[in-house]
């Protein structure tokens, strides 16, 4: 077809003008350092500002375009020293933090500390609406720049930055939090150059930063290209020449592309394919653990689900789903039964501990139906798990998980499951509180820590804490957890806060999701990372 | 004709008030946008109502309403969740719908009606009963089943085209997402002139310009299609607006960033200005189109005059 042909030659021009390398041949072995690979991608929901990008399609891009002081490893999830020269702290308290010298942004212009602090600043101040503010929480003076009551700004800046000189800041935070520089990996906390604040607009049509790739050229809702930064200062740059990422609508649409080869990688297989992915890709097919797993949280503010006995039934219905049949036959082994309540990729030493949920967590059929008859049998008779049904298919697991659960009680209408049309009004209904059982709950790790696992969703009133479970001892463990300067201690403090929630099982832990991608045979050394975005800047096309 | 023309034009404003109307209301029943915007997590309370404050959904419905009637008037339609201006989604959106409406209108007029007219004038042959046979083949099959089947085959199986259309959306890339959107209306107008001409060729103004000794080819022409295509071209007239937003089926299989993808998208994340910002557009296109119609009528039938 014409247009195809065309394509073929522009990208062909493309590549020759970058390296000078002949067309049509493609390289035999080792991978060309100039060539452009391309990946499916969705449009960002929100403007892509470091403190405003929560969801992984923008991740992906700030995640090529900005390098922070910290990075996680791609492989152990373990975080590295990036642009940080050394942190220092005596208390857990107060930092010291130091930026290596010779880093630029991709304009030229100096990261300094100065870009760390006006960037934190912007990301804190509510009248920017930054989505990730609640990530400066941390810090002292996020009350006067971010009042959560509603009430007025009082600052425009936080009172704990200060810029000691160029290459050093210091950091106070309002309370004690020894793995707080282990959390400044994620994007939010990355550095922004002064363009960001001087030309916005300008920013945001073609996004400046200092990773190892820059971005070439952004057509908002259907393309963005990047390439490869040659100046880059940092010791993982770009085996390839770019990156193309293509919006696609559906991911059916870019596996297809892919099959075709119109398309070098796609990182979501969509569920349909699952079963044939193996004959069409071969070992081109990924399929890795991911810091994401799925539970399913109570409303605890619903006096039937927050009695004495409920957490009987609470662990009744955790024993009578069949969690390795589920993701055996529906997710083809694309997630792993959970046992305990974070993820595999914290690896032992991160908290990750197997089999913490215990009995709690297996199979009993048997065993679950005398639990929710001790703890006075399910609220109404019937239990509805509540999910939205637009994206995921998360229909197809609360059916699967309903089914399991009628089996063990051997009542058909013990379980039914409770569609919400779309995300936003299923998000809005929990934020009402207006949830009468179980729902589909999800999390996705910002950082790899066992705090970002348990604190945000499980302590008094926390930013995701949707069921609104509330334990006393468990708040305490994980405050002391938080003041514990060595880390080891740290993790074994807040295993047991997982204990207490276990005890009370304040949420069903269901299965840790896995990341999934297939890619093309022009494309060698493809890897997802924990967050199970693709490590780019590593792919070597041929 | 003038004085008809501008009854019909103020005759839009009530159903062009209604439909915005009846849109917007649908829109705001699915809840709280805002809370979706912040993926699995509860929205940190004084970013949610500074959000609220912005994008005004902190005030009643009907006031939301006046406001945003008031700036669509000025040309402004608002801003997308992600910061875009819901003009420039359109001005991206709209060039690439249309391409695809213009080639599936050409598919249908070109292949719908020459098939009809063949068909109409061998009524019972082979070739009528063959055609019909098809036609009804593809009414019955749903367009993502055409669809997926034509992507699968040509795109990946023979390698012909790409699966995909790429961010330009050029004509020649949109053919088959063409043919595939044009499809089922194409067997209705295949159907619908097969009837009229068949039942007009045995009409007298027919059989006078027969007699008259006209070459056949100018009866068939001016005289008995002409006066055949009356409801054909008010099926045509009716599936642009049909064609524009209805998309979305075949937009999503090709990868089309066109209005069914705005639109989809838009739903997902109950994003009142661009849903309700596209619908009024095609709501225009839709009434204007049908104005035409009705003025082609005339063209038509000289019967047929508005005073």
């Amino acid at each position: 077809m014409r247009g195809a042909t065309h394509a073929k030659w522009a990208a062909c021009a493309a590549a020759v003008a970058l390296v000078a390398t002949a067309c049509g041949g493609g390289g035999d072995s080792g991978g060309d350092s100039g060539a452009v690979l391309s990946s499916s991608w969705g449009d960002p929901q929100n403007p892509l500002e470091p403190a405003n990008t929560n969801e992984v399609q923008g991740g992906k891009v700030l995640d090529m375009i900005f390098r922070s002081l910290k990075k996680y490893n791609p492989e152990t999830g373990e975080a590295e020293d990036m642009l940080a020269e050394k942190i220092e702290t005596s208390d857990s308290q107060n930092f010291t933090i130091t930026v290596k010298d010779g880093w630029t942004f991709s304009n030229g212009e100096k990261v300094t500390a100065k870009s760390f602090v006006d960037a934190w600043n912007y990301g804190a101040s509510l009248k920017n609406n930054q989505k990730n503010a609640y990530f400066f929480g941390y810090i002292e003076g996020y009350d006067k720049t971010h009042p959560e009551d509603g009430g007025k700004q009082t600052a425009d800046t936080l009172s704990g930055l200060k810029v000691v000189d160029d290459r050093t800041f210091t950091v106070k935070l309002s309370q004690k939090f020894s793995t707080f520089p282990d959390t400044l990996g994620y994007p939010a906390y990355a550095p922004l150059p002064q363009a960001f604040f001087t030309d916005h607009a300008g920013w945001l049509s073609k996004p400046i930063g200092n990773g190892p790739y820059a971005v070439d050229s952004y057509a908002k809702g259907s393309q963005m290209s990047l390439r490869k930064w040659e100046d880059y200062p940092g010791d993982d740059a770009a085996e390839n020449g770019g990156v193309d990422l293509k919006v696609y609508t559906d991911n059916n649409t870019a596996y297809t592309d892919l099959l075709a080869g119109n398309l070098d990688l796609v990182d979501d297989v969509p569920a349909a394919q699952l079963k044939n992915v193996k004959n069409d890709l071969g070992d081109r097919y990924l399929n890795t653990p991911a810091g994401i797993i799925q539970t399913l949280a109570f409303p605890f503010y619903d006096e039937n689900w927050n009695k004495s006995g409920s957490d009987k039934v609470r662990t009744g219905l955790s024993r009578a789903i069949d969690r390795e049949q589920i993701t055996e036959t529906i997710f083809q082994k694309t997630r792993t039964p959970a046992t305990d309540w974070t993820s595999p990729v914290l690896g032992e030493d991160g908290g990750f501990k197997e089999g913490l949920c215990g009995d709690a967590c297996d199979y009993d059929p048997a065993e679950a139906k005398k639990l929710i008859q001790e703890g006075g049998g399910l609220p109404g008779g019937q239990v509805k798990i509540t999910y939205n049904a637009d994206t995921g298919s998360h229909k197809q697991w609360v059916d699967a998980v309903c089914n399991s659960i009628n089996n063990a009680l051997g009542n058909d209408k013990a379980c039914v499951g409770n569609p919400v049309g779309t995300f936003a009004d299923f998000r809005s209904q929990i934020g009402d509180q207006k949830m009468s059982g179980p729902f589909r709950a999800g999390w996705q790790m910002d950082y790899p820590l066992i705090q970002n696992f348990l604190q945000p969703l499980y302590y008094t009133n926390a930013s995701s804490n949707d069921g609104k479970w509330s334990n006393k001892e468990f708040d305490d463990l994980v405050d002391e957890a938080n003041a514990e300067t060595d880390t080891a201690k740290a993790v074994e403090t807040f295993q047991q806060a997982e204990e207490v929630l276990r005890d009370n099982m304040g949420a069903i832990p269901l299965w840790y999701q896995n990341g999934s991608a297939g890619y093309s045979d022009r494309l060698s050394n493809v890897k997802l990372n924990p967050f199970s975005v693709p490590v780019y800047n590593e792919i070597k096309v041929s | 004709m003038g004085r008809y023309v501008i009854r019909r034009l103020l005759q839009m404003i009530p159903v062009f008030i209604g439909a915005t109307l009846l849109i917007f209301l649908m829109v705001n029943v699915m809840g709280d946008p805002i809370a979706g915007l912040c993926g699995d997590r509860q929205c940190d309370p004084a970013t949610a109502a500074q959000l609220e404050k912005e994008f005004g959904l902190d005030k009643p419905v009907w006031q939301q309403y006046l406001t945003y009637m008031g700036n669509v008037f000025t040309g402004d339609f608002g801003t997308a969740f992600n910061g875009q201006p819901v003009t420039e989604l359109m001005a991206t959106a709209f060039p690439v719908t249309i391409r695809l409406t213009i080639i599936a209108i050409v598919f249908e007029i070109v292949i719908g009606i020459t098939l009809g007219v063949v068909t109409g004038l061998r009524r019972g042959r082979p070739v009528d009963s063959g055609v019909l046979l098809v036609t009804l083949v593809v009414i019955s099959v749903p367009t993502f089943v055409t669809g997926l089947l034509l992507q699968l085959l040509l795109g990946v199986k023979w390698g012909w085209i790409k699966p995909s259309v790429s961010s330009d959306a050029t004509f020649g890339e949109l053919i088959v997402p063409g043919l595939v959107l044009a499809s089922v209306s194409l067997a209705y107008v295949t159907r619908l002139t097969r009837t009229s001409i068949a039942e007009n060729k045995r009409s007298d103004y027919v059989r006078t310009a027969i007699a008259k000794g006209l070459p056949r080819r100018r009866v068939v022409t001016r005289h008995l299609l002409r006066n055949s295509l009356i409801p054909v071209v008010t099926f045509i007239g009716t599936d642009i607006g049909a064609l524009m937003g209805g998309a979305i089926v075949t937009e999503r299989i090709f990868n089309i960033h066109g209005v069914g993808f705005q639109l989809y998208q838009g739903i997902l994340r109950q994003n009142t200005q661009t849903v309700v910002g596209f619908v009024t557009v095609l709501v225009l296109v839709f009434l204007v189109a049908n104005l035409l119609v009705d003025l082609l009528y005339a063209v038509l039938d000289p019967r047929i005059r508005y005073a």
